[in-house]
């Protein structure tokens, strides 16, 4: 009997030698005339143990990681003796770090092959689906409603209302359109599920469309993923051909068809409405609203349009009821949310969770601190638009309100950690930068406002006139935050503000015999 | 492995735009093509994607512009993107981008007078829990350090 070992395709764990060590395993199995048969699945998320390597057993599957190619022989060898291996992590399941998540979306990745649609229905793939079909589009939106799920691009508007709001227009064609254009820094979730669990973007998708009325979808990927790319276009070929996408699909009444369109280095074009100019062939120039994308979307006609990881909760609120997903979280954060550990982290990688669980949690304990072992002193919540937290406000809770009350946001679910080496007016400069080169050019405030934001912090990193520099940085964040028309200039004064209110140190350095006098 | 482009022809690029033509909101889908089919995007294509799809050639020209992704000249024969985002940043991006222009002896958006190497910053490739990261011709690659750096530098020089 051959045998059955796991190793991930995605592009986190390819960067870091999985398709090396993959290949080594064939190599050497074939030399020693053992059968093997290699899955390539998604990831688990455990980035630092990546390339992992499981295998299939009687009592379910055991890890080792992180494995390179010079492991490979003695991992064959106590694989064919059974004997202890240094890199051996024991059963997969049993790792801490795995088993203190509540895996709701992510349940599947890392766990099936994403190239095929048998091993999707076989791990529960279109259950939820078939429970749609069976409830019809009122239901589906009753309940979609009761899971309290709210969109998890970034703004966490109530996904039941937007969609009600297509069901109820009136058009001859209408659109789902999901945003995988996650161009946050230290987001990775949506480029997981896309490359390790694609079918259930599309089953996401599929409801969405049979709820609203909807026959086609897009999915918008940003160039700089190709891999979820090609995973998403094998994925809607596979489903194509099984009968879950074209005509009648899963047997039904229902028409939906998918494509994939790639984006082309805009950060400004995941906003929604950017990013559907950009759908129609044009410069991705935000509009104003309104007209909502639910009225007026995509070709003028009414369109569904959310983040890779809302459409990936749908399924499972289907399948299992809304109670089962509401039941996690706090407050008005309902459900789960994959939080994603980056930067300069000891343990980086993706943890679902209830809402609820606070900041330093993340950091400190889930994530083990820095990767350079030096104290953590700043970190960036919720990409290039979210605010710096000092580790005085690690008592924070994952909960939309709860960031906001601190000048902050969770955005997409990133969490970007800096060890004390970091200098908070690079970053605040960064953050302007960012926003000057990305602006779609729209509004003065955020054009010209981030051009003068980076020269003024430059001043202040030179030296000059400090305090009088620092007064202008506020007074530019003040009319950027009032006379954006959307969140790229609105909120690029978060980490800038944040910035300087939690780390002025950094700023403008207290004169020692002042700080004395104190 | 550098990648082999076409040299720019027109038949061939009247190939390529009524190929996707027929796709609502066709536009950057045909300049990727042309993109994918001669390395960057030749002026010359401009008007006449402009009026297979009935636009301006101001209209395409702006859409041309208006996107980081897309080139008006061949680049050198490999591209090192080096991601500037914030998560590699946190990893030590900055010495490692620093270190890439000194041993190339280009700034970040330059390419090499041998036109050997375009080297490019990136924002985010999406392997932030390993970072810092790069891209070298389309190959991704995570935990960049200086040696791992190096050694795609001369990789790219070859
Ligand atoms: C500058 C900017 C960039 C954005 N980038 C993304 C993105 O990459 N992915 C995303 O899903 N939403 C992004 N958003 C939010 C979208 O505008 C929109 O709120 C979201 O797609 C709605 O889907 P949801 O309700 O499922 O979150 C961005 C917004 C702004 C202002
Ligand atoms: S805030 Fe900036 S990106 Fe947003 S619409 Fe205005 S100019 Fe465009
Ligand atoms: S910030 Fe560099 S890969 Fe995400």
């Amino acid at each position: 009997m051959s045998m059955r070992l796991y190793v991930s395709r995605d592009a986190g764990a390819v960067a870091v030698g999985a398709d090396e060590v993959a290949l080594a395993l064939e190599q050497a199995a074939a030399k020693r005339g053992v059968a093997i048969e290699i899955v390539r699945t998604g990831s688990r998320g455990l980035y630092w143990l990546e390339p992992l390597v499981e295998v299939a057993t009687p009592q379910g599957r055991i890890a080792f990681g992180p494995v390179t190619e010079a492991d490979v022989p003695s991992l064959l060898d106590a694989l064919a003796s059974n004997t202890p291996h240094l890199l051996r992590l024991g059963a997969t399941d049993e790792i801490p770090w795995l088993k203190r998540q509540t895996r709701l979306t992510f349940a599947r990745c890392g766990v099936i092959d994403p190239r095929s649609l048998d091993d999707y229905r076989a791990h529960g793939g279109y259950k939820g689906f078939e429970r749609a079909l069976s409830l019809g589009p009122d239901a589906i939106l009753n309940e979609v409603t009761a899971s309290g799920l709210r969109g998890r691009g970034g703004a966490g508007f109530p996904t039941g209302i937007k969609w009600k709001t297509v069901a109820q227009a009136k058009a001859d064609r209408k659109f789902i359109v999901c945003n995988a254009d996650e161009g946050d820094s230290g987001t990775f979730a949506d480029r997981m599920i896309m490359e390790g669990d694609p079918f259930l973007v599309i089953e996401g998708m599929t409801i969405a469309g049979l709820t609203v009325g909807a026959t086609k979808g897009y999915i918008y990927i940003r160039s700089e993923y190709p891999h979820a790319v090609e995973a998403m276009n094998a994925a809607i070929q596979a489903a194509k051909r099984g009968g879950y996408l074209g005509d009648k699909i899963g047997g039904s009444t229902y028409s939906f068809d998918l494509e994939v369109r790639v984006g082309a280095g805009a950060y400004v074009c995941g906003e929604e409405t950017s990013l559907l100019e950009s759908l129609e062939g044009r410069r991705g120039i935000v509009r104003a609203k309104p007209p909502l994308p639910a009225h007026h979307g995509l070709f003028g006609k009414p369109t569904v349009i959310n983040n890779v990881l809302s459409f990936a909760a749908i399924p499972f609120i289907l399948a299992e009821g809304a109670k089962a997903y509401a039941d996690f979280g706090m407050g008005r954060s309902r459900g789960t949310m994959p939080i994603q550990l980056a930067g300069n982290i000891r343990y980086g990688g993706l943890f679902e969770t209830a809402f609820g669980v606070t900041l330093g949690e993340l950091v400190d304990d889930i994530g083990g601190g820095t990767f350079t072992g030096r104290p953590v002193r700043a970190v960036q919540v919720g990409g290039p638009l979210g605010a710096y937290f000092p580790r005085a406000l690690f008592d924070t809770p994952f909960d939309y309100e709860a960031f906001a009350a601190r000048d902050g946001l969770i955005g997409h679910g990133g969490i970007v950690v800096f060890d004390d080496s970091v200098d908070m007016r690079k970053q605040a400069r960064f953050a302007m930068e960012f926003c000057a080169v990305e602006s779609c050019g729209k509004c003065t405030p955020c054009r010209i406002g981030s051009t003068r934001g980076v020269e003024t912090i430059e001043k202040i990193i030179n030296g000059e006139r400090v305090h009088e520099n620092l007064a202008l940085v506020e007074d530019l964040c003040n009319t950027m935050k009032f006379g954006s028309l959307c969140a790229l200039g609105g909120f690029t004064p978060y980490p800038v503000l944040s910035a300087l209110k939690h780390f002025r140190e950094d700023f403008a350095p207290i004169p020692t015999t002042l700080q004395a006098a104190e | 492995m550098t990648t082999l482009y076409e040299p720019w022809d027109e038949t061939r690029g009247a190939e390529i735009i009524a190929e996707h033509a027929g796709q609502e909101g066709a536009t950057l889908v045909i300049l990727h093509a042309l993109q994918e089919a001669f390395g960057y995007v030749p002026e010359a294509a401009i008007p006449m994607v402009a009026q297979a799809l009935n636009l301006s050639r101001a209209e395409v020209h702006g859409v041309f512009t208006f996107y980081h992704d897309f080139r008006h000249k061949p680049a050198g024969r490999h591209v090192l993107k080096l991601c500037r985002a914030e998560a590699c940043q946190a990893a030590g991006g900055d010495a490692l981008a620093a270190r890439a222009e000194a041993k190339l002896g280009v700034s970040l958006g330059n390419t090499t007078a041998d036109d050997r190497v375009t080297l490019e910053p990136i924002y985010c490739l999406g392997l932030c829990a390993t970072a810092p990261s790069a891209m070298l011709d389309g190959r991704i690659i995570g935990r960049l350090d200086q040696k791992r750096l190096d050694a795609l530098v001369a990789e790219a020089q070859r």
